[in-house]
């Protein structure tokens, strides 16, 4: 299937960019950037997993209908979390979580 | 009967389109998987919304050495996955099982350390349920942190083992010499798993172990 043979000095440099974000994540968690910390974090995530999936998972070198089911993945997954924390949000709990926090 | 003939499906015209349909067999069933632990990070979203200080309390009980070391030993195993796939594709059946062992025993350290982890957790009163012992005023609310730590935790680790029982077959089949340039779809197709498991981690490792160090 249109192959394309990968050398492998590219997975090791792919692999050498995924072991720096590593320590990078890690490092910079012990830094105070307020609310910046988990999504700080969390963008190294995403570019980790970006380039997981778009060399050692050959996605980039390979049929254009594979990002349909990547793309499916991704929007639901937006979905399930946004409309989960746009309804917990707007209903007032965040400022009554009174039965876990009081009792001990 | 020649060996591609042998390798065909009947359903199919020929090797290249049954490989494509084996490839987008598993990026749908990757999907289906991205659902199944959505459902898990959905549900950590909302309570760490809710409960912000008992997460970053509980958070500080992980030792964050042990899963920086696991998602980088979970990194270099899908590099090990990655370059055994060059070796099948390029036919070379020596350093193919090389790079599948190899993956396997990279693999199999994560779960060691995990187990260290959890008998850590046990040691230290950490598991939800009547044994569980934490400082007030965070006694109940770590214990959601620590059930979703389990959870999530506990099905990356069954996913790893799974992936451990994918990798044996591969290695048979590869000690069997089944793998040849042109039909090699078998190792593709079982490193998306690979890799997606460590997707899975990569994001697992930020959102357990990085909650507010820096207080």
């Amino acid at each position: 299937m249109n192959e394309h043979v990968i050398p492998p000095r590219l997975y090791v440099a792919i692999w050498a960019a995924l072991v720096v974000l590593t320590l990078l994540t890690t490092g910079i968690a012990y830094v105070d950037l307020g609310l910046f910390n988990p999504i700080v974090a969390l963008t190294i995530a995403v570019c980790k997993a970006t380039l997981v999936v778009l060399f050692f998972m050959h996605v980039y070198y390979r049929t254009r209908l594979t990002w349909v089911f990547i793309a499916a993945g991704v929007l639901w997954l937006g979905l399930l979390i946004g409309f989960v924390l746009t309804d917990a949000l707007s209903r007032g709990w965040i400022l009554t979580p009174a039965p876990w926090t009081t009792a001990v | 009967m020649s060996e591609s003939a042998i390798a065909l499906a009947h359903q199919f015209e020929d090797l290249e389109q049954q490989h494509r349909a084996g490839w987008l067999g598993m990026w749908i069933f990757l999907a289906t998987e991205v659902m199944f632990f959505g459902g898990m990070f959905a549900g950590y979203a909302l309570y760490r919304t809710l409960y912000p200080a008992a997460f970053a309390e509980g958070s500080r009980q992980l030792e964050i050495a042990w899963g920086a070391t696991n998602t980088l030993v979970l990194i270099c195993s899908s590099l090990t996955m990655a370059m055994a796939v060059h070796q099948a594709e390029v036919g070379r059946r020596g350093r193919l099982i090389g790079y599948l062992v190899g993956t396997m025993a990279l693999g199999v350290m994560f779960l060691g350390i995990k187990g260290i982890e959890y008998a850590h957790k046990f040691e230290h009163h950490l598991v939800p349920g009547s044994g569980f012992e934490f400082p007030a005023p965070f006694a109940r609310n770590a214990q959601i942190f620590f059930s979703f730590y389990f959870a999530m935790t506990g099905m990356h680790a069954l996913h790893m083992l799974v992936g451990l029982g994918l990798l044996t077959a591969l290695l048979i089949r590869a000690w069997q010499n089944e793998f040849t340039p042109g039909h090699h779809a078998a190792v593709e197709i079982t490193g998306l798993y690979w890799h997606f498991v460590d997707i899975v981690w990569i994001f697992l490792f930020p959102l357990l172990y990085l909650i507010e160090r820096h207080r």
